[in-house]
């Protein structure tokens, strides 16, 4: 990789100061100017992101650059690969549609400022650029900061309508947190400690075996596992993103809770590939599959639809980790590794685009009928065709039903469990596709249920808001056309693996 | 045995002091006074890893005491919004606990 | 040496009794003496920058606002006894934190011999940043993005906190309104030591590029004293939705950014400083940050509006 900064640098600096600056612009102008910014930014940082994408596509290198001219160790670097390429453009897309659906939540009237308005517009822009910050740091400690803004931009969304539940979700979410950051630092300060630098590719050439590095290691994965809510961390979530406005709802499960998790990826695959690890990756895999058998099946037993949604949602996290057994690659290299990746990556990405649509679902539920109960949903399929379509539009990527890109990701772990001979991965993943389609069918059942007397709906919901739910949801199927084998994209930028073809 | 060791060693003792309050203690205020703790042993060691790398004529590496200012203003935002939220929750319901679930921080 | 045994000694008793006291103000009060033999250990630890934050900062302010959040939650103690975890669970977690500190002790003791550090990198560049305190050099030059980053984390923490007001209170002040007592020793020490504290947070800023100190002390001290005269009633909080509060707020990280960005066009870089001019663009960004960082401080202690906008 070369070691100097390359073209296209400019890019990435700007996919985090365009939402950023536009964050403060909204807190400047204020009132009903907040919906504006974010209006213009969104397009703009999609444009951004989709340059940043094309531009490592083109090169087929990574995009790296030292900001203020500094080089490594001394100065901090931004590096993109495939992987920061698919999941900046995923974050642009997703938050450009929440953006769009939260128009009505969310209104600016003239003359006055409305608190929820400001509040969410401002924390929309800034939850971007934290995203971004994340998806394309190079450096241990900014990685820090960056998530430690995507905490204090995330955490005011869960408590916005002000009650006492909502604001005891937020505080224990912000308690986990901080816990988590804590622990990472600790970790930081033990690899700086030892080797003298925090910049991601100078720590994988330096890192050794020793004690130091796996103590640094270990915490800074256990505090990434708090914020990103896996079992057994996982107490967090079901009431802060059930409490949470709808579009706030879709946006943590969908991309904030994936920050952490990519972190994870960026330390045991880029820093630690000389460290070996095959027994920590499989402790990782086993909290996975407690998260899926876990989260699904409490999700069986939830009464409100939004709960049922944010456990599935820790159970789809479990997924992501299962990853980390099949794709770490030992000694002597392994085909299936790229796979793995693929299908790993594939699963956040799909499960982003489905659980926002699911949540826009149920928040154009609940907006309908003033409740989310499940017990009473019964005759909303008549009234609300379009929202029901998207949710089960959504419940396809979950269940890995093709076609979806749940389909292909859960294909993929499928097949590289069993080629690498760690066959109790396939048997979590059949299985969690089984208690998903359980919790999936029932919502629908309840919603398609026929009625004797047509149900009556508190507020009329746009159909505009409902397509862009199906919109959002068509993103997860689309990805199910993605051929079931390694992505060339996401390969860029990985140490060269054998690509197998899965046919 | 130098200082900066010494030093270090009181680091990692706070950090497990403060790991106890914060998993002994209920309250949510004494749980942001024990993350307070930790952050402070956690800090610690980055000033212990600065003092060790003095050189160049100068007393300590200067970047990770420049850390430790970034993470010490992170960590005073982080109280304030946790404190601001118990407060909020303290005027909505006149208790000032999570629910007694509330096994783990 | 034996002074460095004894100070370790005791600020671990006071961090002791932070934890183990019955009464949430007295652990407070402990938590704040923590502090300051804190910034202690960060003298002698050659750290006199992150001394002068550590007393500010961690100790100052955030003593300050765990005392007023502990005053008002004071009719809540007694509920709390019925939540203690039971005795076994609080050996286990003796147990678990023992191991804990005794690993991270471990790893102290083990840290390689010579230590690697930057301070040879850091020294060799300071002539080029115009800077003579390496640590400023560090937080503005070399590792720029990590303080442009941090300046938003403040700025959204405060936007969090105002979300937390009641619709009704929104766009009002923030904090209570303290009782005028206009000849009051409060009032009387305030009218002394408001325009002294200013002054000493304004040196403490200035001389920063040269010597310990910096934005963040500087504007540590400024917060501090603008919380002094509210609490004296020499002046009162804005309310929050006034325009020319929240230009004060962003005018700090606008130009940090603007210089930023700049820095593509004169310097071929983003937060890069032509070698000639960069003292003088770097304290072009120090002064509207420290301006903006001091409001920021002091609106997080203040808390979400309080009084209704009139």
């Amino acid at each position: 990789m070369p070691n100097s900064a390359t073209a296209g640098g400019f890019l990435l600096v700007l996919a985090i100061v365009l939402p950023i600056a536009g964050a403060l612009l909204s807190l400047v102008l204020g009132g009903r100017h907040a919906e504006r910014v974010a209006l213009i930014v969104m397009p703009t940082g999609v444009v951004v992101a989709v340059a940043i994408a094309a531009t490592i596509w083109r090169t087929h290198s990574v995009l790296q650059y030292f900001v203020g001219n500094w080089d490594p160790p001394l100065g901090v670097a931004f590096r993109a690969d495939g992987l920061s390429a698919v999941m900046i453009v995923t974050a642009a897309l997703l938050i450009c549609g929440i953006g769009l659906f939260a128009r009505t939540q969310f209104p600016t009237p003239r003359g006055v400022e409305a608190r929820a308005s400001l509040a969410f517009w401002t924390l929309l822009l800034a939850i971007w650029g934290a995203l971004n910050a994340v998806f394309i740091g190079g450096d241990l400690f900014n990685l820090y900061v960056a998530l430690e803004l995507l905490t204090f931009a995330a955490v005011p969304l869960v408590s916005l309508d002000g009650s006492a539940e909502t604001l005891a979700a937020a505080l224990r979410y912000l308690l986990f947190a901080l816990l988590g950051s804590i622990l990472y630092l600790l970790g930081a300060v033990l690899l700086y400690g030892a080797y003298g630098t925090l910049d991601i590719v100078l720590l994988s050439s330096r890192i050794n075996a020793e004690p130091a590095a796996w103590a640094a290691i270990s915490l800074m994965t256990a505090g990434l596992l708090a914020k990103a809510a896996l079992y057994p961390f996982h107490l967090w979530l079901p009431p802060a993103h059930a409490g949470a406005p709808a579009p706030a709802s879709a946006m943590l499960s969908g991309l904030v809770v994936k920050a952490p998790f990519f972190i994870v990826v960026r330390l045991w695959f880029d820093v630690m590939p000389r460290v070996p690890e095959r027994t920590a990756a499989q402790v990782l895999g086993l909290l996975g599959a407690a998260a899926i058998l876990f989260g699904s099946v409490v999700a069986l037993r939830q009464a409100r639809l939004k709960l049922l949604i944010a456990y599935s949602t820790v159970a789809q996290i479990g997924y992501l980790f299962l990853m980390f057994p099949l794709a770490i690659m030992p000694e002597t290299g392994h085909p299936w590794n790229s796979v793995a990746w693929t299908g790993g990556i594939l699963q956040a990405v799909s499960h982003a685009f489905a659980k926002a649509a699911m949540f826009m679902a149920a928040g154009l539920i609940a907006e309908a009928l003033g409740h989310d109960r499940i017990a009473g949903l019964s005759g909303i399929g008549r009234a609300l065709p379009t929202t029901v379509f998207a949710f089960g539009l959504g419940g396809l990527s979950l269940m890995g039903l093709p076609p979806s890109g749940g389909f292909v990701a859960k294909a993929m772990l499928l097949t590289a469990a069993v080629a690498e001979g760690q066959w109790w991965w396939a048997v979590v993943v059949l299985t969690g596709g089984l208690l998903a389609g359980g919790y999936v069918f029932l919502v629908l059942a309840k919603a398609l249920a026929d009625t004797s007397q047509p149900v009556t709906l508190r507020s009329r919901i746009s159909q505009s808001r409902q397509t862009l739910a199906v919109a959002v949801a068509l993103c997860a199927v689309l990805l199910g056309f993605v051929p079931l084998r390694p992505l060339e994209l996401l390969q860029i930028g990985r140490p060269n693996t054998a690509v197998v073809d899965v046919r | 045995m130098t200082d900066a060791t010494l030093y270090g060693l009181c680091g990692a003792a706070l950090v497990g002091l403060g790991l106890f309050g914060l998993i002994v203690h209920p309250q949510p205020l004494r749980k942001i006074l024990a993350f307070n703790l930790i952050g402070g042993g956690a800090f610690l060691l980055f000033g212990v890893v600065a003092r060790r790398g003095a050189s160049a004529g100068l007393d300590g590496d200067p970047v990770p005491q420049a850390l430790v200012i970034t993470g010490l203003v992170v960590a005073f935002a982080a109280t304030a919004l946790a404190v601001a939220l118990l407060l909020r929750l303290f005027q909505e319901t006149g208790r000032a606990t999570l629910r007694s679930d509330d096994s783990q921080p | 040496m034996a002074f460095d045994i004894g100070l370790a000694i005791l600020v671990l008793g006071v961090a002791a009794w932070t934890i183990a006291a019955r009464d949430t103000f007295a652990a407070v009060i402990g938590f704040v003496a923590y502090g300051l033999l804190l910034a202690l250990v960060w003298v002698r630890l050659a750290a006199p920058d992150v001394a002068l934050t550590e007393a500010a900062l961690g100790s100052g302010l955030t003593g300050g606002l765990l005392l007023g959040a502990s005053t008002r939650l004071a009719r809540t103690q007694g509920s709390a006894a019925i939540d203690k975890p039971s005795a076994i669970i609080r050996r286990a977690a003796a147990v678990l934190c023992t191991l804990v500190s005794a690993g991270l002790g471990a790893i102290v003791l083990l840290l390689p011999e010579p230590a690697p550090t930057l301070a040879p990198q850091a020294a060799a560049n300071l002539a080029a940043t115009g800077l003579g305190n390496p640590v400023t050099a560090v937080l503005m030059a070399y590792r720029a993005i990590d303080t442009l980053l941090e300046t938003v984390v403040l700025l959204l923490a405060l936007v969090g906190i105002w979300s937390l007001a009641p619709d009704q209170l929104w766009g009002g002040l923030p904090g209570r309104r303290y009782p005028v007592d206009r000849d009051g020793v409060l009032t009387f020490v305030a009218q002394l030591l408001v325009p002294v504290g200013i002054l000493v947070g304004i040196y403490i800023f200035w001389v920063g590029s040269i010597a310990p100190g910096g934005e963040f002390q500087g504007a540590t001290i400024l917060a501090a004293m603008w919380i002094f005269a509210t609490m004296a009633r020499l002046a009162d909080s804005p309310a929050v939705s006034r325009r020319w509060l929240r230009l004060v707020l962003v005018v700090g990280p606008a130009v940090f950014f603007a210089i930023g960005l700049a820095g593509f066009a004169i310097a071929g870089g983003f937060l890069a400083y032509p070698e000639a001019h960069a003292k003088l663009l770097i304290l072009t960004i120090e002064v509207p940050v420290t301006l903006s960082i001091a409001a920021t401080l002091a609106l997080l202690v203040g808390g979400p509006p309080e009084r209704a906008l009139r």
